[in-house]
């Protein structure tokens, strides 16, 4: 679904990525874990198509298609969705507008007929119900007010409408405590976790991935990958840490 | 304190100079003319002024309204100046006991357009208040103005009296001008004023486009917050999304 191969970027003319591969297939969870400042959110930016993100070598293809040729709404309308580490407050907009607005640009980048208001809130009010967000927080402006655990329980709500057929979630898990995470955790089961979907999953922890068990776990260091293991990886990562994990 | 002293039927130049922004492009401009309101006391009386594209806009376009508003009365305009190579909404408002007024105003525009609002609010009389919040939006070499006076006279304690001014600046080239001016002679009053200029937010234009919302569709959704504080005095949906639609159609015509 997801063939990264040879990617280095760089912010402001420093490297951060150095030649990172990396392949994600249909119906697969990738976890990618790393130390401060191993380039994760620059990853996550880069494949998002963010300003000021440089590619300066290699290629990114998804569903076959040249990922890094392609604008920001137009990588989303193609079906990928970034979540952001620190969801952004959009001040006099509503969530309910900018969702309905989002979704409709989507389908319409596809030649898909709008969704009416009725269908769009009836949709709206399933994925807020799943994550567990009150459907009044999704009348209020888009993220303005919200707590760090709204937050990110509001971005898989966004995931959940939007509905993509591919998933980078960036540190979603941070600020989140216990119970939250849980049903965040269960939130992307039930919203990627089917044939055809995938997902790259960024932490730092891995209490997310008991929850969102990754097929396959990745160690993120000076903007490559350094190793890939079973979902077990996480767990060495916890016991030893990554200098012991990556040295052994 | 008459009422004659606290407008001037003949004002020195020095007096004026507050009010005009562009004196050079009201050359030929009949500046007498007012239309002149009597708010009855404990009334309401509600004004929408549209200065939008038409067959019959001329380049200069001046509406002047001066108002008094009397005891316990409430006066509500809401106006945009969206039209004309200079558009001036001018009102003067004099405030009766008790009286409220609300202005929220709209100013778009582009090319070397100036567009603007000229408010003078007399507060003629304990325990009135007003509150105006304008917007201007402007790109390519567009101007956009918000020159509000406030007088409180000495008597005229209880004063409660806003004025909030925001711009932005969708293209380098493109101003605004804020000049607030509080005369303020009673002392147990408020009066509060703001200005602030700034550019789209473009941290949340990319989170928007990370959902799929293309650059065009962002800048008018940010737009519309942001002209939408203008309004939100305003309890009439169908004059809301009239006064919304013409700053929309004007910048998606010119953009």
């Amino acid at each position: 679904m997801l063939q990264i191969e040879n990617l280095s970027a760089e912010i402001g003319g420093t490297k951060i990525l150095d030649g990172l591969s990396l392949s994600v297939g249909a119906g697969e969870v990738h976890a990618i874990m790393g130390p401060n400042g191993a380039g994760k959110s620059t990853l996550a930016y880069v494949l998002g198509g963010r300003p000021g993100y440089e590619v300066t070598g290699g290629s990114v293809r998804f569903d076959g298609k040249d990922l890094l040729e392609m604008e920001p709404h137009e990588r989303a309308a193609a079906g990928l969705f970034l979540g952001f580490q620190y969801p952004v407050e959009i001040p006099g907009v509503s969530n309910v507008q900018f969702l309905r607005e989002a979704l409709n640009a989507q389908r319409k980048h596809r030649g898909e007929e709008p969704l009416s208001g009725g269908e769009f809130l009836k949709l709206a009010k399933e994925k807020a119900a799943l994550l567990k967000l009150d459907m009044d927080m999704l009348k209020r402006h888009v993220n303005v007010g919200f707590s760090g655990g709204e937050k990110k329980r509001a971005e898989m709500v966004q995931m959940g409408i939007l509905d993509p057929a591919f998933a980078v979630l960036d540190e979603t898990d941070s600020g989140l405590d216990i119970d939250s995470l849980r049903v965040v955790g269960d939130g992307i089961n039930a919203i990627m976790r089917k044939p055809g979907k995938g997902v790259l999953l960024i932490t730092h922890y891995q209490r997310l991935l008991q929850v969102v068990q990754p097929d396959y776990v990745h160690i993120l260091s000076q903007g490559r990958i350094v190793k890939t293991g079973s979902a077990d990886l996480a767990n060495q990562l916890e016991a030893d840490g990554y200098d012991k994990v990556m040295a052994a | 304190m008459s009422e004659a002293s606290l407008i001037p039927t003949r004002p020195t130049r020095r007096d004026e100079a507050w009010r005009y922004s562009a004196v050079e492009r009201l050359a030929g401009v009949d500046l007498d003319v007012w239309r002149d309101v009597d708010i009855a006391p404990g009334e309401t009386w509600r004004e929408c002024i549209v200065i939008e594209d038409g067959a019959d806009t001329a380049s200069t376009e001046l509406r002047r309204l001066r108002i008094a508003v009397g005891a316990g009365a409430r006066c509500e305009i809401f106006a945009i100046a969206a039209s004309a190579e200079f558009a001036r909404i001018e009102i003067e408002v004099r405030m009766g006991r008790g009286a409220h007024f609300e202005m929220g105003g709209i100013t778009v525009g582009g090319r070397d357009t100036v567009r603007e609002f000229v408010t003078r609010v007399v507060h003629a009389e304990p325990e009135a208040t007003s509150n105006q919040t304008v917007r201007s939006v402007h790109w390519g070499k567009g101007t956009g103005n918000f020159l509000g006076s406030i007088d409180v006279v000495r008597d005229a304690q209880k004063t409660d009296a806003a004025q909030d001014f925001k711009g932005l600046l969708l293209d380098r080239g493109a101003s605004v001008n804020a000049v607030p001016q509080l005369e303020i002679f009673a002392d147990d009053v408020k009066c509060a004023h703001g200005a602030t200029v700034g550019q789209l937010d473009e941290t949340a234009r990319y989170y928007m486009a990370a959902r799929g919302i293309p650059p065009e569709l962002s800048r008018r959704l940010l737009v519309q917050a942001f002209i939408g504080d203008a309004l939100v005095g305003l309890d009439n949906d169908d004059t809301r999304e009239r006064l919304m639609r013409v700053a929309l159609d004007k910048l998606d015509k010119h953009l």
